[in-house]
């Protein structure tokens, strides 16, 4: 078995806007005999509009909290995020704060407040390279009982967990392995030209038309290439791509009604798991079509 | 604040942005390619591109730039940093410049994504976790009561469809999930406050 620390982030709470990502995952990890253990009392990492009002000694010593954490609570286990985001930012703090040794110590002051110190040994890493790195793509799909055969998926990548770090050295241009992932399942991931556009991000809230601009093309361009369903790592991207579809329709017209759900979605109906397992319940729009496979 | 600063920098801006600003350092390395203009999702709805606002600091155009909301529609999507042939931080110098022209009380009043940032940061510091919900319907309601109902009502389809998917929670409105150490937090937030200050005024 392997362990990780783990840092769930806040829309992955049990109630919140990707409740369902977690049970998909919950089940990817059981077959995989993976074990996230949660961080005690970690806090919420800013996301990208920290910077507005939090500035950059508050916003990293938030961040740095968690990694204290993880030294103190879990000592030598990888801290794994599954939203991007997160990882973005822990990711981030471990670069400023080994880059900038003023800003450790200033971190270090503000930690000491609450009995906390940051040592700089903690790793934060995303959940997909514990899949391709530390699993790697044999066992990954050794437990593949259902073949998602006949499904096009768009893969959509999006911002955050591709840039500014992107995964295992690929290309932040034409990622393929979200793509891998889909071929791995038996589905097919289709080629199309919006595999790495914005979605609006944390914007989606504050300037809406635009954002939904960006979500526009994505789903176009999706069921332009033919696609029946989009599938993303992310959580903003996830909400956004998929809650957003029913306010274009209104506002201009368009007949959009394309699932989108996790690559942990796929995985769990593929390992056989049911629909409710992979929180499938848990779409705003249907996945009918994976419904119908967890169902068989 | 606002006089002294441009006084203490003999009127260069450039120098300010380089004191004050996160990552500001970089801003000089610019060669005006027009690369991140280009790379930026919502490029077409900006006034100033990062490339312009590098330029604007550049050439003492203080005012215009701290004034500016073109920063504050910067969506992290890190596009113009990874494809910048200088390597300049773009994304971050976006946010550190936001954040400067907010603290010196300069950035456009009502932005909403100005808004939407202090919500999201002062939800945060409270819980120490986002609690959607209240951030949600803070945010329907930050231009007044009537304005707020009808943004809730438009997005009330929204709404009842993540509520049916079991994605957002009604009774988070009586406190939903929070640290346990929310006290340990916000004492750490009012440290790092105070030694940010203290570096502010020493750069000065
Ligand atoms: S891409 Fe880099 S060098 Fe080119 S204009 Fe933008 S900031 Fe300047
Ligand atoms: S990170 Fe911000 S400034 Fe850079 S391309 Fe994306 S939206 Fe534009």
């Amino acid at each position: 078995m392997k362990e990780y620390a783990f840092y769930p982030g806040c829309s992955s709470q049990k109630g919140d806007s990707a409740d369902n990502f977690l049970r998909s995952i919950d089940v990817v990890c059981k077959k995989l005999d993976i074990k996230l253990n949660e961080i005690p009392d970690w806090n919420c990492c800013g996301a990208s509009i920290a910077y507005g009002e939090g500035g950059e000694l508050p916003r990293l010593a938030l961040g740095a909290r968690n990694l204290a954490l993880t030294e103190e609570k879990l000592p030598g286990q990888d801290m794994v995020s599954v939203c991007p985001a997160c990882w973005l930012a822990n990711r981030e703090t471990v670069e400023r704060l080994h880059q900038q040794p003023q800003l450790h110590t200033d971190v270090n002051l503000a930690l000491a407040e609450a009995g906390l110190n940051y040592k700089g040994t903690a790793k934060p890493r995303h959940f997909i390279e514990v899949l391709v790195e530390d699993i790697g793509w044999e066992s990954m799909k050794a437990p593949v009982v259902k073949s998602l055969e006949g499904i096009k998926i768009a893969g959509y990548v999006g911002c955050q967990t591709n840039r500014p770090f992107g995964m295992m050295g690929e290309s932040f241009e034409n990622p393929v392995y979200l793509d891998n992932m889909i071929n791995m399942v038996g589905a097919e991931a289709v080629p199309y030209d919006q595999k790495v556009t914005c979605c609006g991000g944390a914007l989606a809230f504050s300037e809406p038309d635009k954002a939904q601009k960006q979500i526009r093309d994505i789903v176009e361009s999706a069921y332009d290439h033919g696609a029946e369903m989009i599938v993303t790592p992310c959580q903003l991207c996830q909400a956004n791509v998929e809650v957003y579809q029913s306010e274009i329709n209104k506002k201009q017209g368009t007949q959009f009604n394309m699932p989108v759900v996790y690559y942990t979605q796929l995985m769990s109906v593929a390992y056989g798991g049911s629909a409710k397992d992979a929180g499938l319940d848990g779409q705003v729009i249907k996945a009918a079509k994976l419904e119908s496979i967890a169902m068989k | 604040m606002t006089t002294n600063t441009t006084a203490a920098y003999q009127n260069s801006f450039l120098r300010e942005v380089e004191a004050h600003v996160e990552e500001g350092a970089w801003v000089k390395m610019c060669m005006q390619c027009g690369v991140c203009a280009g790379s930026c999702p919502f490029g077409p709805h900006w006034e100033h591109s990062p490339q312009k606002i590098f330029m604007m600091i550049r050439a003492g155009k203080r005012e215009e730039v701290l004034r500016s909301d073109s920063m504050w529609m910067c969506t992290s999507c890190y596009n113009c940093l990874v494809r910048c042939p200088r390597k300049l931080p773009i994304t971050h110098i976006m946010h550190g410049l936001a954040h400067y022209a907010h603290r010196l009380g300069l950035a456009p009043k009502g932005q909403p994504t100005r808004e939407s940032a202090r919500l999201f940061w002062n939800n945060c510091i409270k819980h120490g976790r986002i609690n959607e919900l209240k951030f949600t319907l803070a945010l329907y309601f930050k231009d007044g009561l009537a304005q707020g109902i009808k943004n809730a009502l438009a997005m009330q389809g929204i709404g009842l469809a993540m509520l049916k998917a079991k994605r957002l929670n009604p009774f988070a409105i009586f406190g939903g999930h929070q640290c346990k150490d929310k006290s340990g937090i916000q004492k750490i937030v009012a440290k790092a406050r105070e030694l940010e200050a203290k570096r502010q005024e020493q750069a000065a």
